[in-house]
């Protein structure tokens, strides 16, 4: 547990809009089963090997276009997910498999949608940006940045409206919390109580542009400030965490207080897409965070100290990797959509 | 055993130089293991091993050059190949994978299926094709007609879809408590309150991704904007959230929304606050777009675009907003979207517009007829889907074609019904068709310049006898 944290806790005034830097361990919860560990361990695991595939797939050429690896950042995902009810949405950006995966979406349709495949997600006409789930509540995959934001704040004013109780968790990166529309969506946001939760992914690089060289201000926790939104800090290497901020936020837009700020502190490993060398950042500092922060390592640790041993994750190891190279085969031999398919889609057609 | 290729770095990258190996025959590597540094002309980027195993053979040595992507560069001997087929082996001759097309170079053993070369004849312009013919209703005998602004019509047409929809509301600048900045959603407030009609900040990106949003949790919101050249500030969201959304998702997430406003110039208001925006629109595949004249289809076309399960951009007019016409006294007027009007029968020439245009070109008609020219006067109505049948039709009648709009020429709605004619009814042509339009130039204010900007009556009767010859 005696990890080295670069993130030293945020010394900004929390003052009286509820802003705050929570130190680790400040809302953990005490009680989490180490079945409960497992199950993380499991889904963060998922989301690192099927990502590695992912990445093997476009090396030769049966992935297409651009393709954003979530690999580094998967206590977010699976942490908040575990905060999710039935009817609360999520949407996010176009670094979004490692979401979907969490959210229990198959696998294969995830990768299908990836070689852009029938089998896809979105039949193949979505892509690795593109990809949408009504069943599990996912409303995307977008690849504007900043777009989701308002969408996901429209989420929300679905849910006022239809009173269902259901909270909008919207996530959007270190890049996007410069973008206009974040700021008008966060007015209207909390002018009118929406249930929505905000998660920023800060994972240091908006593309090669680091948070110092893009940000004037890089405690992103405090970007609602002057909207009187709420805001913390979290380590968003550490599942536990993740999922404590997660559960109060949630609390709070629930309960009608409106909308909430986590800025979860993540690294990305991999570069910003797979054609970026990533020649912004030394690779001592990416070795670095790999040793010292990696958030399966780290939970590794905790299932250690509950005693659960490495062999003991083989069954889970296994698991994964045969889940893995079941939709890399899916994904490679699942035919092109039907030409047909080029038509449809465009339009619904009205009731008469 | 694995083969463990050369990996793409990039969408476009065919090859590159194995610039260094971090591992040699007899290491064990796994998942996440940098293997190999590999360099192209743009960048170097380290290689990862996927699979977990013993490195078995280096295929490719160190520093070789022009490395075709896809060709194995090592032998990977797995520990467990049980649960893990092996990934496809696919080296693709460095020959055919530059031939391939992008989406199956590394798939080799599949053909993909033809590709959708063939448009479908007649319809590259056109997705959406009414499966019935689309006609207006009929009035039951003894329907009385109501005077009515515009205005109201399009206020009835809101209240009357929000009476008999519960998820309909209406959100945007002033239009609440100032009761719409040019009045069409007087009373909306009082009657249905302030969680169904909402005053938004001056924000139009983020209200109209909120209307988005809200349509794809099922909401059906119509978003005003005060003017459509504010909406430049939203366009995004109408054309990259709203349109594509549902072809993204495979038909998974559905975006019933209206965007509704004032369209194109006002008087006097300067370049930023008269730009007519209908083609823009209209060349979005996702989007259906109706630009209504008169009162009776401001209603119906409203409330049909209410209904529809599509994104709407309903483009209205503010100078036509005080002009009274006859409004069918019935108890639920729709109208199909994707039909022309034919406004005015004539057999000498076809005239197109919409929106305001159509009344000028109704003038010009009753001006041709004091030369003995029969104009015929289609409104176009709906911009997307275009109904081109009446438009080909007329032109087949009269065999001479000007388009009316009040946007500027080029790339623009008369370039595409001139487009058509000439596409379905060539040998029909009698003259060149001819344009009326904006000049092409920002809207000035100076009235005389103005007014010499804006085409009008005039530049359409003179066109209309120039295809003539008159």
């Amino acid at each position: 547990m005696a990890r080295p944290r670069k993130d030293a806790a945020a010394s900004g005034k929390a003052g009286d809009t509820g802003v705050k830097a929570s130190g680790k361990g400040g809302s953990r919860p005490n009680s989490v089963t180490p079945a409960e560990l497992t199950e993380y361990y499991r889904d963060m695991l998922l989301i690192r090997r099927f990502e590695e595939r992912a990445g093997q797939l476009y090396g030769m050429g049966l992935i297409g276009g651009f393709c954003h690896l979530y690999i580094g950042q998967e206590a977010i995902a699976v942490g908040m997910q575990r905060v999710k009810r039935d009817g609360d949405q999520i949407i996010t950006g176009y670094r979004e498999h490692g979401h979907m995966l969490a959210l229990g979406m198959d696998p294969n349709e995830v990768m299908a949608e990836l070689t852009g495949r029938a089998g896809g997600s979105s039949h193949g006409k979505g892509g690795s940006m593109h990809m949408f789930s009504t069943e599990a509540g996912f409303f995307g995959g977008h690849g504007i940045v900043g777009a989701q934001v308002s969408l996901g704040t429209g989420l929300a004013l679905a849910n006022r409206n239809a009173k269902n109780g259901a909270v909008s968790f919207t996530y959007f990166g270190d890049g996007a919390a410069n973008q206009g529309q974040v700021y008008e969506s966060f007015n209207m946001a909390e002018l009118w109580s929406l249930p929505v939760v905000y998660v920023i992914e800060n994972n240091q690089y908006a593309m090669g542009t680091s948070i110092e060289r893009s940000s004037s201000e890089t405690q992103l926790f405090k970007r609602g400030v002057s909207f009187n939104i709420p805001g913390e800090q979290v380590d968003g290497m550490d599942v536990l965490a993740v999922r404590a901020a997660g559960e109060k936020a949630a609390e709070h837009a629930r309960s009608g207080k409106g909308p909430y700020i986590l800025e979860m502190k993540t690294y990305r490993y991999r570069g910003h897409s797979m054609s970026d060398p990533a020649k912004y950042r030394t690779k001592e500092e990416v070795d670095e965070v790999k040793k010292t922060r990696d958030p399966i390592d780290h939970l590794r640790e905790r299932l250690d100290a509950v005693g659960i041993t490495e062999d003991d994750l083989k069954a889970v190891d296994a698991e994964v990797k045969k889940i893995v190279a079941e939709a890399a085969e899916f994904a490679r031999t699942s035919p092109e959509p039907d030409p047909s398919e080029l038509y449809t889609d465009v339009y619904l057609e009205a009731a008469q | 055993m694995t083969d463990i290729l050369m990996p793409a770095l990039s969408p476009t990258m065919e090859e590159g130089t194995l610039a260094k190996w971090h591992v040699k025959p007899g290491d064990t590597v796994k998942a996440g293991d940098v293997i190999a540094e590999i360099e192209t002309d743009k960048a170097t980027m380290e290689v990862e091993a996927v699979d977990e195993g013993v490195i078995g053979e280096l295929l490719v040595a160190e520093g070789t050059e022009a490395v075709k992507v896809n060709t194995p560069i090592a032998r990977l001997n797995g520990e467990d190949d049980a649960a893990a087929p092996a990934p496809a082996p696919a080296p693709a001759p460095a020959a055919e994978a530059k031939s391939a097309p992008p989406a199956s170079a590394g798939d080799p053993e599949k053909t993909p299926p033809e590709q959708a070369k063939k448009q479908p004849e007649g319809e590259g312009a056109v997705a959406v094709t009414p499966k019935q013919p689309l006609n207006d209703p009929e009035l039951p005998a003894g329907a009385k007609m109501i005077k009515t602004t515009v205005r109201d019509a399009l206020r009835d047409a809101m209240a009357e879809e929000m009476r008999r929809d519960p998820l309909v509301f209406l959100m945007g600048e002033e239009v609440a408590q100032y009761q719409g900045a040019y009045k069409v959603s007087r009373d909306l407030l009082q009657e249905f309150g302030d969680i169904r009609v909402i005053d938004t900040p001056i924000t139009e990106h983020g209200f109209a991704g909120l209307g988005v949003g809200a349509a794809m949790a099922g909401q059906r919101p119509i978003v005003e904007f005060m003017t459509f050249n504010f909406a430049m500030q939203a366009i995004d969201h109408i054309i990259n959230s709203a349109a594509k959304t549902l072809y993204m998702s495979g038909g998974q997430i559905r975006c019933p929304i209206v965007f509704r406003g004032p369209n194109g110039a006002a008087s006097r208001v300067g370049a930023q606050h008269s730009h007519d925006y209908s083609s823009w629109y209209a060349n979005v595949p996702g989007l259906k777009v109706i630009a209504p004249y008169d009162a009776a289809d401001a209603k119906g076309l409203l409330k049909a675009a209410i209904r529809d399960p599509n994104p709407i951009v309903f483009l209205e007019h503010e100078m036509m907003y005080g002009h009274e016409f006859d409004v069918p006294d019935v108890e639920d007027w729709v109208l199909p979207i994707g039909k022309a009007k034919v406004r005015r029968e004539g057999k000498d020439v076809t005239l197109t517009a919409h929106s305001r245009m159509v009344g000028f070109a109704l003038q010009a008609a009753e001006e041709l007829a004091k030369d003995g020219i029969d104009a015929e006067v289609i409104d176009l109505r709906t911009l997307r889907p275009l109904d081109h049948d009446t438009i080909v039709e007329s032109v087949k009648k009269t065999n001479r074609l000007v388009s009316c709009e009040e946007g500027w020429a080029p790339m623009g709605v008369g370039a595409e019904v001139v487009a058509r004619v000439v596409e379905f009814a060539f040998d029909y042509l009698d003259a060149p068709p001819l344009r009326v339009h904006q000049e092409d130039v920002p809207l000035p204010y100076a009235a005389n310049l103005e007014a010499l900007s804006l085409p009008g009556v005039d530049k359409i009767v003179k066109a209309a006898k120039a295809v003539l010859y008159r």
